[in-house]
């Protein structure tokens, strides 16, 4: 990434990636919704942008596949092709072929191999049929009439290169001669016009004979690249505004350049008017979108031609209005930044670092008994606080993002299973954590693609059972309490315990015999090497999988269950915690250690009276306002040593829809955590997420609460069943040890 | 470069001699400038027959002079343009933007193309 051109390459490669995204997304909206004008639109302005940028790289290639591409797509735009399923599908094949081909040649700077070659002359083959067939391929060769019709407004009909030149004013000093590089431009090519400016140079006075005034505006007849076109100038590239318009390029690409260069712009205008690089009908769309755009300043081109009768009023606001349009979606489009996630990753740990000094700050700002002292801290802490959120929803993304890619994934696989599924989407506008939204992506296609493969009955099946021939998959996402829960739902035929329990037994995972809950049963498909499938595919039913979802949400600090009904479907539910980094946490002491709870899950905190103390203790649960209550003893899991606290508080926390109390001996109030993660040697410890370091300098860990009720959940139904034989690792270790170290 | 001057009925007939070129640009400029000021000026004919090397700096000052004496609404007027500062002026297309007509000079043809600036 150190040299700048490679950075470059980066930035197009990432953005290749998105639009190719983007096509696909268009695609299958266009699947639902063949006459959507705007999606037809947005695909075409995909690849167009896709053939620019790969144009500026001289990646011919993409170029020219991505060519013919377009012109298919701007037929499509010109309705002189229509929409079928059989075009989406080839469609949709040149996305993914273009995907490869920039990974082949661009990411892996390769050769395309046989079988790539073979794959695009098939696609070429299969998009002729759709393109015009009286227009040769070539563009360049298009007679001029026959394109501005195909084109619409959009591009010029010049087909020359338009150059323009302003020398630095020390261009002579370096010994340079801008003559000689016109007639070096000259021996590549054909000058077909040249128009010299001496706009720059100053009244006879002040104007210095050794500097250089001297601009040009040229049209230019030649066959080669850009790249060559910028190399004849490369020794004065520094000191000179060189732009260079390749033949057919937008018209708004030339209204840029008459702004952006230092002359007057009706001026200008009228130059590459009489020069031919732009018809006059061209330059005043163009200035009519410049119009739309900026308030109207003096006189403008435009007006003039107007006044003088060139152009009808009429067709000047057509345009306009119809500019001013497309200028409102370049707005939308440019409200985004791209920033390197480095960078992004780099500020929020800052944040935390901040966080946890300004809470250092306040603590002893607080001990100073300097009342002022303490306000200003306070305020800072506040602020602090604001730019912590503010960081970390810069890491937000909505989930929809990662959610679109399926779309495509159940389209092909229903297809190869010759099944007919839908899949539905809601709430993808939930947002998540950048990495977490990028780290569900497999497992979520691996839940999806297990419940297309065996969740979902073949359309017969569903017939002959009286559901709706259309199988339907549901990708569900909404907050919950500090977490983002996902639901992947099918309709199909739900998971069949007996069967289940069956492997299970032979596995030696139960013992037989045993009477398992439903959610324990369900819970058994998620250890390593179970499949119930009776016939693999190569989708799945392999029995690797549900393990490995599992272990990747685990990772996530998240978790994951699985409800079905038989015949009804499958649902499955993972919960996520919105962000890695930061939590906002509830202080307990405990002993002599402090440990955070995550704030969302915290309910109330009572006191636990005395006279309810002995009776708790013995039954291990409260009578909460009618309610049972578990109680989990910190004191005791964690197994510390001291003895017990004269006072003991109760916080009930409340996660997935159960509630448990934790009893501890203090109860320190709220904090920011900056989640440190622990060392690998204790990543074996059950109960415990993570941990954070105190305003006083103290690490305090940070409890991994639905872990902790699971572990009481299963205590409590092993204790009840006493036949039950779980191979469910859980440990439990002493995890005061850190703070020695 | 030389610079001789002829008194006409309505002005100043100069005859360039020499090279044309950024290494004559600033005394060039300066003298050009004094013949441009001169008060009864009318009218200013420059020979350029005996141009003998003529570059970008060159034709920057044949350009600044054509502006200068547009402004002041002085006839100039170029003849007789060397081999190469035809070749400089079809180069840019700036022909027209003089007005003279141009023609080679006779004395100027055998001796032009072994001479020109940009070799």
């Amino acid at each position: 990434m150190s040299n700048p051109f490679e950075q470059i390459l980066q930035t197009f490669i990432q953005e290749a990636k998105e639009q190719l995204h983007a096509m696909e997304s268009s695609l299958l909206l266009l699947e639902s919704e063949p006459n959507d004008s705007e999606t037809i639109d947005a695909l075409f302005r995909s690849a167009h942008t896709i053939k620019g940028s790969a144009g500026l790289f001289g990646l011919t290639a993409m170029v020219s596949f991505t060519h013919i591409l377009e012109d298919v797509l701007d037929r499509l735009r010109n309705n002189e092709v229509s929409v079928d399923t059989k075009l989406i599908a080839l469609l949709l094949e040149c996305g993914d072929h273009l995907q490869e081909l920039l990974r082949v040649t661009v990411i892996n700077n390769g050769e395309m191999d046989d079988r790539l070659q073979q794959r695009e002359v098939d696609l070429r083959e299969r998009l002729q049929n759709y393109q015009n067939r009286q227009q040769p391929l070539d563009v360049v060769n298009t007679p001029r009439e026959d394109r501005v019709a195909v084109t619409g407004n959009d591009l010029v009909v010049s087909n020359l290169w338009h150059i323009s030149l302003r020398f630095g004013s020390d261009v002579f000093r370096h010994g340079m001669e801008p003559l000689s590089f016109l007639r070096y431009l000259a021996t590549l090519g054909k000058i077909v016009n040249i128009t010299t400016l001496i706009d720059a140079m100053p009244d006879i006075t002040t104007m210095d004979a050794e500097s250089c005034y001297l601009g040009f505006e040229i049209d230019f007849d030649s066959d080669i690249e850009k790249h060559v076109i910028e190399d004849v100038f490369a020794f004065v590239r520094e000191d000179c505004i060189i732009k260079i318009l390749p033949p057919r390029s937008k018209i708004s690409e030339y209204i840029e350049l008459i702004r952006n260069l230092p002359e007057d712009e009706s001026r200008l205008g009228e130059i590459l008017v009489a020069s031919g690089a732009l018809t006059a009908q061209e330059l005043q769309h163009g200035l009519a979108q410049q119009q739309a755009g900026t308030p109207p300043s003096g006189t403008l081109l435009g007006e003039i031609l107007v006044e003088q009768n060139v152009v009808e009023p009429a067709l000047v606001q057509a345009a306009l209005d119809k500019q001013s349009l497309i200028k409102e979606k370049k707005i939308k489009e440019n409200l985004y930044i791209r920033v390197q996630a480095e960078k992004l990753d780099h500020l929020i740990n800052l944040v935390g670092e901040l966080v946890i000094a300004s809470a250092g700050a306040r603590l002893l700002t607080q001990q100073s008994q300097d009342a002022a002292a303490f306000e200003a801290a306070s305020q800072v802490t506040d602020l602090v606080e604001e730019i912590r959120d503010g960081a970390l929803r810069l890491r937000m993304v909505p989930v929809g993002e990662t959610f679109g890619r399926f779309q495509r994934v159940v389209r092909d696989v229903s297809q190869e299973l010759g099944k007919d599924i839908e899949l539905r989407i809601n709430g993808g506008e939930t947002e998540v954590d950048k990495t977490v939204a990028e780290k569900i992506s497999d497992p979520l296609m691996h839940l999806l693609r297990n419940s297309m493969d065996h969740g979902i009955e073949s359309t017969e099946r569903r017939i002959a059972m009286g559901k709706s021939a259309k199988g339907s998959l549901t990708l569900n996402a909404y907050h919950d309490s500090g977490s983002i829960v996902i639901e992947v739902a099918d309709d199909g035929a739900g998971l069949n315990q007996e069967r289940i329990l069956q492997k299970a037994v032979d596995r030696g995972l139960v013992v037989a015999g045993a009477t398992p809950s439903d959610q324990e049963i369900y819970n058994l498909i998620f250890e390593p090497g179970f499949s119930t499938a009776d016939a693999v595919t190569s989708l799945s039913g392999r029995g690797v999988g549900m393990d490995v979802v599992k272990r990747n949400i685990s990772e996530l600090r998240g978790t994951i269950e699985l409800t079905s009904q038989a015949h009804q479907g499958t649902r499955v539910r993972i919960r996520l915690p919105l962000t890695l980094a930061i939590i906002d946490g509830f202080l307990v002491g405990v002993g002599q250690a402090s440990y955070v709870v995550p704030l969302d899950l915290v309910q109330e905190c009572i006191e636990l009276a005395e006279n309810e103390r002995t009776h708790a203790h013995a039954r291990n649960h409260l009578n909460l306002r009618g309610e049972v209550l578990p109680l989990i003893f910190l004191r005791s899991h964690f197994r510390l040593e001291e003895s017990r606290s004269r006072r003991e508080n109760v916080v009930v926390v409340r996660c997935a829809g159960q509630k448990v109390g934790l009893v501890v001996d203090e109860l320190q109030g709220e904090l920011q955590a900056v989640i440190k993660p622990l060392g690998k040697l204790f990543s074996g410890l059950r109960g415990i997420s993570g941990s954070t370091i105190l305003g006083s300098g103290d690490v305090a860990l940070i409890l991994d609460v639905p872990a902790l009720m699971l572990r009481t959940v299963t205590n409590e139904n092993s204790n009840n069943r006493k036949a039950g034989v779980y191979r469910l690792p859980l440990t439990s270790e002493h995890p005061g040890k850190i703070r020695q170290g | 470069m030389k610079i001789q001057d002829y008194k006409t009925a309505d002005g100043v007939r100069l005859i360039l001699d020499g090279e044309l070129t950024i290494y004559e640009a600033a005394s060039v400029k300066a003298e050009l400038m004094d013949y441009l000021n001169a008060n009864l000026t009318q009218e200013i004919e420059m020979d350029l027959s005996q141009v003998a090397a003529f570059d970008s700096a060159g034709l920057q000052l044949l350009l600044l002079a054509k502006r200068e004496s547009m402004r002041l609404g002085v006839a100039l007027r170029l003849v007789r343009h060397s081999r190469c500062v035809l070749d400089a002026f079809e180069l840019v297309n700036i022909g027209s933007y003089f007005g003279d007509p141009l023609l080679l000079s006779e004395s100027d043809q055998n001796h032009a193309k072994q001479q020109g600036a940009f070799q």
